[in-house]
């Protein structure tokens, strides 16, 4: 399990090393982006369901322009979504009341917000990784930091990210010298299991300190020195005027019931 | 600093919980002398090397590097002029790119963009690793995170190396080329470890630590060939200068061995 996310972890890295118009763009462009889609999306009332359809052309576009894998965020999302569903599923039941008639059939409120729900988890989960997968995790720390975020969250989120590798894999290996020496039996449960993570702390801890030496020694004095230099440009500036004009436009108007309305009134 | 000296005047330091690591530890090295500092496990290599660039203060006694004695105002100074390799390269390689990595170094001591640009691409060509620049440390092996591990130093334009276990971990190729390496440097090398063949081929110098003091230091054919002495600080002579395994004749021994060359010519013949 571990090691699986671990190794999604990886997959997003080396996608985030493509090269396409929207990897090339500044780290910044897409942070604001993708900040201003989950704004607008999670902004909706709870019962918004159509409304919320038009903001599928941003991840299918990214992912279109990007020359992503469909498959594997799709894999990735439905996963995800279970929690959603965890959190949606008793809506039909509490809230019954019919919303929506198609036909004889009538849909609860309940539905359409258990609905909304699912497809709002969807959206964002989407944006989020669509971000890390063009973008890669550490320059996303750099541009959260170039916007202001302060230097010491920075450098957790950095650290964080550099040895989350390094300490699954020690968590691994303890995990693998135990079971091999416990012939099925549990290994002594949670007895073991304690020593092993105290052990895994200290190491941690010892580790850190001898990061910190090796920091030392190559005059780090408390603050990161960036060398960072990438430019916000034109490009940067119409993908992030466009995509926020259209994000604002689709929150202020349901655009596919002004389509419905339209074609009724030409039917009429 | 225009001799870089690397000096230990009656150096002796204690843990916090009181046990004594180094004892009255003296000795001198000069510009450009390839010194191996070997011990038991526990002798005390480490907690030398840390001295060497300030990191630990000694409780008595001082370390010279140059012509000034290392204390709390020239910790800069003494941190440029010694670089200090890490066992565990995951230790030293911390940031989110190897470029980034390398570069750490001389951003912090204020370089400008485009030199730092032209020390890292240097360091990484001289340790062959040029083509890692972009890659994550995680995705590196064991062999290319230590060729990194060393550019990183290399960046700052040390004059004096210091290497823990520079060899520990890595695969017979990988440590081939780490020798090679080693070799064709021409700082000060302090380097610590247990893989005396390497020091064999590297180093012409060795200090021997035993029990937090200095047991010996000597000319390393000198020390290598006195196995009561080696015995003793629980060490043994390098495979390359013990007897023949096949039939027992004494290895010419000396500096720059090849590998195989204890197997002497009349078992070869064999």
């Amino acid at each position: 399990m571990i090691d699986n996310s671990i190794m999604d972890f990886r997959q997003l890295d080396l996608l985030a090393g493509g090269d396409s118009v929207i990897h090339r763009l500044d780290p910044r462009t897409k942070v604001l982006v993708t900040l201003a889609f989950i704004i607008a999306v999670v902004s909706f009332d709870r019962y918004a369901l159509g409304a919320l359809l038009p903001f599928v052309l941003f991840p299918v576009a990214t992912m279109a322009i990007a020359n992503l894998p469909v498959g594997f965020f799709a894999a990735k999302v439905m996963l995800v979504s279970l929690v959603a569903v965890a959190i949606g599923i008793f809506n039909p039941l509490l809230d019954s009341q019919v919303l929506v008639r198609i036909g004889n059939v009538g849909i609860s409120a309940g539905w359409v917000s258990f609905g909304s729900i699912i497809l709002r988890s969807a959206l964002t989960i989407t944006a989020a990784l669509l971000l890390t997968a063009t973008t890669g995790f550490s320059a996303i720390c750099q541009a959260l930091g170039r916007l202001g975020m302060p230097e010491v969250f920075v450098r957790q989120l950095q650290f964080m990210y550099r040895y989350l590798f390094v300490l699954t894999e020690e968590a691994q290996r303890m995990a693998r010298a135990r079971e091999l020496r416990s012939f099925g039996k549990g290994g002594q449960g949670i007895r073991a299991l304690s020593s092993m993570v105290g052990h895994l702390l200290l190491r941690t801890w010892e580790r850190a300190e001898r990061i910190h030496i090796a920091m030392r020694c190559r005059g780090f004095n408390g603050r990161m020195a960036a060398s960072c230099s990438t430019g916000f440009g034109l490009v940067d500036l119409l993908f992030l005027l466009g995509w926020i004009t259209l994000f604002t436009l689709l929150r202020l108007y349901d655009l596919p019931r002004l389509i419905g309305d339209t074609i009724m009134t030409l039917t009429l | 600093m225009s001799h870089h000296i690397v000096a230990a005047r009656q150096l002796s330091f204690s843990y916090p919980d009181g046990t004594p690591a180094l004892k009255e530890v003296s000795f001198c090295i000069h510009h450009g002398e390839s010194v191996a500092v070997i011990g038991a496990n526990g002798a005390g290599k480490s907690t030398l090397l840390l001295h060497l660039n300030g990191y630990l203060a000694p409780a008595a006694g001082q370390v010279q590097i140059g012509e000034a004695a290392v204390t709390r105002h020239n910790l800069d100074e003494v941190r440029r002029t010694v670089g200090m390799v890490f066992q565990n390269p995951d230790d030293q390689l911390f940031m989110p790119t190897v470029y980034d990595d390398v570069a750490f170094g001389p951003l912090n001591l204020g370089r400008a963009p485009d030199e730092v640009e032209r020390s890292v691409r240097t360091a990484l060509a001289s340790v062959g690793a040029a083509h890692l620049a972009d890659k994550p440390p995680y995705r590196l092996s064991g062999g290319e995170k230590k060729r990194v591990a060393i550019a990183t130093v290399l960046a700052m334009d040390p004059a004096i190396l210091v290497m823990d276990e520079p060899t520990a971990g890595l695969d017979p190729f990988s440590r081939r080329e780490l020798i090679g390496l080693l070799q064709a440097f021409n700082h000060t090398r302090i380097i610590t470890s247990h893989d005396l063949d390497m020091v064999a081929e590297v180093c012409q110098r060795v200090i021997v630590l035993h029990e937090g003091g200095v047991r010996a230091d000597g000319p390393l054919r000198e020390i290598f060939a006195d196995a009561q002495l080696l015995h003793d600080c629980r060490l043994e002579p390098p495979l390359s200068m013990q007897s023949c395994v096949n039939c027992g004749t004494p290895a010419t021994g000396g500096n720059h061995l090849k590998q195989n060359d204890y197997v002497c010519a009349s078992a070869e013949a064999t």
